[in-house]
């Protein structure tokens, strides 16, 4: 009965909350902007924060008529998108791997090291040439060695990546590029770019969390910058750009924080909250407290009377809200420093229904074996899965060694595209639609070959391995509630990121381990031993061989023997003719 | 003994066709394989590039109006007459200029024209008669009764490229058409130096090329800030509110484009591709703090600080990912609430009115102060709207001087028409392509010269067929370019003046030619000798051998001779 009171409050909260929001909308009338952070306590022990920073610009841009002038949205991606007819640009750099069995879903899911998709407008006659110009340009705003990105490692995807915007029909995938790089380390040197294309800055807002010397020193850390065509409005006549930015951290305060559990903004970011970015719209923190709802476990303080729930990756979660837009949230002091005191460490989350994982077998440096792993956690119901692996062209898939076994059986794929490499020109693409059955792991098995390099292909540390990226799983997971079917203003940020239609199924996309895989390598000093030997072995032959053509052969006299010659000048003193 | 010899023989035999084969086969073969493919360039064309001869010739029109000119005077006038000046700048590169002079009286509907009451119309109706083309110059001669001009004023120039010269009575009276004639030139030359290149313009033009002694500080500072000639140029507006709490500001950027900028740009076209975009730049700050002046109550900016401001602001303009043309920054700096009303001033410690100032080869600044808009008791933020026919008033200016409009005064006695709402008159336009065509010249020539003394110095660069191929089509332009400017088609001249400078910078900026296959002599030397010395040194022995034993036999020989 008090729950159900209490969801009541709730939702008169959330209808309260837009109202604010729709009134403010409508002040700014060319684009607008929410910035948004959402805090999750994981059982672990760890803190999870999640930063989204999302600006629309209400353009018509799909006509193909040129815009220029940028006031909230940055003109270095405006002009990216404009000039390469870009229709949705999804790009992340992330340092660490997210571990989802300790951690849960993430709300932005993305592969470690450097990853990037890019849908083209259909005008784009050339679509290889603009990529790779594309990546190139990139690769100079993000401070990122995109410009690696080739054909070597570039796929295109049949069904894995859909458009997350709105699309004019054509979902061709000659117009997709997507292209990992695992090997990327995220620094410094990647934040600041990434902090430049937000309208605050780091000056004001909740931008100013934001130091890099805090954000690098945590257990994972991805930053991503996501563009798409969104409505502007709920008829869908005419569409606008949606610039997210989002930047998720993992922070582990219970081994750095000498044994205490307890942290709070200042101590994860060393800042506090003043005041919102005078041109955001709202401006909020979201503290998660689904497991903490009579304070049983963590004491949250300030409090705030402002709850808020939502759907989120099938499940629906309570948040205290803290608006920075209201001066009521900073308090007399003026700032706002958030802390959480927890009481216990019992309690066990709920298992991610999906989670994969992937590792390589064998010994020796020639042949091997790949195994995908993927687990269902759902006690009683199956569902589909789309499995992307793409390995590069050094190592030779056997696909005729492929197998799928669930629950000890074969599971035969429904749909299977596969195209196989081409030496140094094209990785291998393997993508499988299977089912899940209820309460198992299924395991994809391949074996490889591993390829011999020429000298120059091989990296300035090959000993260290070469990297194979993330496999990619994108599945339908059932919901464990039902979800809303609208996709409104007064959802947070967090939970509409990915589009959902289906009411009782929500979409996540798992990232395996990338694989680290050691190629035979030679020593690299052998070139020059092998000319140097080969030189002298061909000399020694030719010398002979010279000296046997040339040089004249004439019997000669014998040497007098040793005895005799003693002889000799024994004879020669005593004055008698020698011998 | 004669088989010993035989096998002698042998031997030589042996030795003599091994080392032919190692000549024949082996050095052509190992030649072939080391060596780098070079394409063939034109060198003896880029040599002759190197001496640079200009000539610039431009038609001049002198029309004599009814009452400058006796009838009998009408009937001796000759048709044409050219000018010549030869200037040799240096000892690679000479200049000469020529005016064609054709002389001619007006016609009816010129003087009807002429008839106006003020010379604007004139010039507008004198332009609707005929238009002269590109690069040419009109010069009208009414006489001192007309009330065309005001009193004091010698020589009217308009928008187009039209002059009206007046002469004075006792300048004509009972003189033959020569002396009429001789009196008259000096006048011409002055309109033509202003309306038509000038010498100091071409000099300046070829900076790139040739290296001389700065003259006087004005005319280097002048060349030095204008942009150098380039295919594009981005133009960005961008408006920094370093305190977007207390002011929300609004520009409607669009619109003030479309009126001010675009017109202007429409009119260059010729002369390169302009793209403009606009952002607005939020908690963006001066590197400088100013000081505050407590007599005005208000904040300072000295002309010596400008130097540092714009350091920090740029770091937040972002370059340009679009395209590598040159970039024109325009900052429209509103400042905060805190720190206004704000005034820049000059050495001489005086307010400079426009409250604007500009870095050469950059871009321009304005500071516009907000203050006075709203009173003390204003809620924050204060929406604020722009004026921007303030703002583009100050950034047109800005825009014409550093795209090398030079806005000197003219000479006592000249009138110069307002150049109106397109910004710029059509001679200002032929001026700068006359400028613009000899600096693509003289920077092309010596991009070329440069990359081909570069590819023969270092015999190690690969040169792949599409540079050899740039680099012939930029030699072909230069040539046609100067032959162009030659014969007086200014427009044509400029056109193949631009394909050879992007010919040109795309040849000496191709990846392929950082390719280099450099190999240090050590490592050459490292890897050849443990092949070539024990092969050769065997081959060398026994040729030096048969040598001394031939020379032997040969005095031997001699001596049984004697």
């Amino acid at each position: 009965m008090a729950a159900h009171r209490c969801r009541y409050l709730a939702c008169l909260l959330l209808l309260f909350l837009s109202v604010i929001l729709v009134t403010m909308s409508q002040e700014t009338t060319l684009g607008h902007e929410q910035h948004e952070l959402v805090i999750r306590p994981l059982h672990s022990g760890d803190i999870y924060a999640s930063f989204q920073f999302r600006t629309v610009w209400e353009t018509d841009f799909m006509k193909g008529n040129k815009v220029s002038h940028y006031r909230l949205f940055p003109k270095s991606l405006g002009q990216v998108i404009s000039k390469f007819s870009v229709r949705e640009l999804h790009i992340s750099f992330t340092q660490g791997y997210w571990r989802t069995m300790q951690w849960g879903q993430p709300f932005i899911p993305s592969p470690p090291g450097a990853e990037l998709w890019v849908w083209f407008q259909d005008s784009v006659t050339d679509v290889d040439a603009t990529w790779k110009e594309l990546t190139n340009v990139l690769s100079g705003i993000f401070c990122a060695s995109l410009n690696f990105i080739d054909s070597t490692n570039t796929l295109q995807p049949s069904a894995s990546f859909k458009p997350l915007g709105i699309g004019n029909g054509t979902t061709d995938h000659r117009f997709l590029r997507y292209a990992t790089l695992p090997r990327e380390i995220v620094c410094t040197e990647n934040l600041t770019p990434w902090k430049k294309l937000l309208p605050c800055g780091s000056k004001a807002g909740l931008a100013v969390l934001l130091k890099s010397e805090k954000l690098f020193h945590s257990s994972f850390h991805s930053q991503s910058v996501h563009i798409r065509p969104v409505c502007q409005d709920r008829q869908c006549k005419s569409s606008s750009w949606e610039l997210r930015q989002a930047l998720n951290v993992v922070f582990d305060l219970h081994t750095s924080g000498q044994s205490k559990r307890e942290w709070s903004l200042f101590k994860m970011f060393s800042r506090t909250l003043t005041e919102a970015c005078p041109l955001a719209s709202s401006s909020k923190i979201y503290i998660d407290v689904t497991d903490n709802p009579q304070e049983e476990q963590f004491e949250l303080s300030p409090a705030t009377p402002l709850l808020s729930q939502a759907v989120v990756l099938g499940d629906r979660r309570t948040f205290s809200v803290y608006d920075l837009t209201q001066q009521v949230t900073f308090g007399t002091v003026r700032s706002l420093n958030l802390m959480i005191r927890w009481k216990s460490s019992e309690g066990d989350m709920l298992r991610p229904l999906l989670h994969a994982e992937r590792y390589v077998t064998g010994y020796g440096l020639q042949t091997g074996e790949i195994h995908t792993l993927m687990y269902n956690n759902h006690p009683f119901r199956s569902f589909p899965v789309l499995l992307l692996d793409s390995v590069p062209w050094y190592l030779r898939l056997y696909i005729h060694t492929l197998k799928v076994i669930s629950k000890g059986k074969d599971n035969n794929p429904s749909y299977i595209h596969y195209q196989p490499s081409k030496d140094r020109e094209r990785p291998h693409l393997l993508e499988m639609l299977l089912q899940l059955p209820p309460h198992s792991v299924t395991e994809v098995t391949v074996q490889f070959e591993r390829a011999l390099l020429k000298w120059t292909e091989y990296t300035p540390d090959p000993n260290h391995g070469f990297y194979v990226g993330s496999s990619v799983i994108s599945s339908l997971v059932p919901s464990t509630v039902a979800m809303e079917t609208n996709i409104t203003m007064e959802q947070p940020l967090f939970s509409s990121f990915f589009p959902c239609k289906e009411e009782s199924s929500y979409f996540a996309r798992v990232y395996t381990e990338p694989l680290l895989v050691n190629l035979p390598t030679p020593d690299f000093s052998m070139p020059y031993n092998v000319i140097c030997l080969t030189c002298t072995v061909v000399a020694v032959g030719y010398g002979s061989l010279y000296n046997l053509l040339t040089r004249s052969f004439q019997v000669e006299e014998p040497n007098p023997g040793l005895a005799k010659r003693i002889a000799n000048v024994i004879r020669r003193m005593r004055g008698v003719p020698p011998l | 003994m004669a088989t010993t010899e035989v096998e002698r023989r042998r031997g030589q035999l042996a030795a003599l066709s091994i080392a032919a084969v190692v000549i024949v086969v082996g050095v052509p073969l190992w030649w072939r394989t080391t060596e780098t493919y070079r394409a063939w360039l034109p060198f003896s064309q880029i040599k002759d590039l190197s001496k640079l001869q200009l000539h610039l010739s431009a038609d001049v029109e002198v029309v004599f109006a009814r009452g400058t000119l006796t009838p009998e005077q009408q009937k001796k006038l000759p048709l044409t007459q050219t000018q010549d000046e030869e200037h040799a700048v240096d000892e690679n590169t000479v200049l000469r200029y020529t005016h064609e002079i054709k002389y001619r009286t007006a016609t009816i509907m010129e003087e009807e024209a002429l008839g106006k009451p003020t010379a604007a119309e004139a010039d507008l109706s004198l332009h609707m008669l005929s238009e002269s083309p590109c690069g040419s110059s009109v010069v009208y001669v009414i006489p001192e009764v007309s009330s065309l001009l005001p009193e004091n004023v010698k020589v009217y120039i308009g928008q187009r490229r039209t002059a009206i010269l007046r002469i004075n009575a006792e300048m004509r009276a009972g003189k033959t058409v020569e002396q009429l004639l001789a009196v008259l030139k000096p006048q011409i030359k002055q309109v033509l130096q202003v309306m038509s290149f000038s010498h100091t313009d071409i000099t300046a033009a070829l900076s790139d090329r040739v290296r001389f002694n700065p003259g006087s500080k004005e005319s280097m500072t002048h060349s030095m800030r204008a942009f150098t000639s380039s295919p594009g140029y981005e133009i960005t507006f961008s408006l920094l509110n370093p305190d977007p709490r207390s002011h929300r500001l609004h520009w409607d950027i669009e619109g003030a484009v479309q009126t001010y900028i675009q017109p202007f740009l429409t009119k260059l076209s010729p002369l390169a591709n302009f793209s403009i975009d606009s952002q607005m730049l939020h908690y963006a700050m001066l590197g400088v703090n100013p000081r505050y002046n407590n007599d005005r109550g208000a904040f300072i900016l000295h002309a010596d600080s400008l130097a540092h401001v714009i350091n920090p602001v740029e770091a937040r303009l972002g370059s340009n990912a679009a395209s590598s043309n040159p970039v024109l920054n325009f900052l429209l700096y509103v400042p905060d609430a805190q720190h206004s009303p704000l005034y820049i001033q000059d050495h001489k410690k005086m307010d400079v009115p426009s409250n604007a100032f500009h870095s050469p080869r950059w871009g321009g600044i304005m500071v516009y102060n907000v203050k006075n808009l709203y009173g003390p008791e204003a809620e924050f933020p204060v929406n604020i709207n722009i004026n921007m026919a303030e703002v583009m008033g100050v950034f047109l200016t800005q825009l014409r001087l550093l795209v090398g409009m030079e806005s000197s005064p003219p000479p006592p006695g000249f009138l110069v028409a307002p150049c109106g709402s397109v910004g710029l008159a059509d001679w200002e336009l032929d001026r700068l392509m006359w400028s613009r065509s000899v600096e693509n010249i003289a920077t092309a020539t010596t991009t070329i010269t440069s990359l081909a003394q570069l590819l023969d110095q270092i015999g190690n660069i690969v040169i792949n067929d599409n540079i050899a191929q740039q680099v012939s089509s930029a030699v072909t332009s230069v040539q046609l370019a100067v032959a162009e400017l030659e014969a007086g088609n200014l427009g044509f001249a400029l056109q193949y003046s631009k394909e050879t400078i992007l010919a040109s910078e795309k040849a000496f900026f191709d990846p392929s030619l950082l390719h280099l296959l450099y190999f240090p002599d050590d490592q050459k030397f490292a890897i050849y000798i443990p092949l070539f010395l024990p092969m050769c040194v065997p081959i060398l022995l026994s040729l030096l051998k048969m040598a001394s034993e031939a020379r032997r036999r040969y005095r031997e020989k001699q001596a049984k001779k004697d």
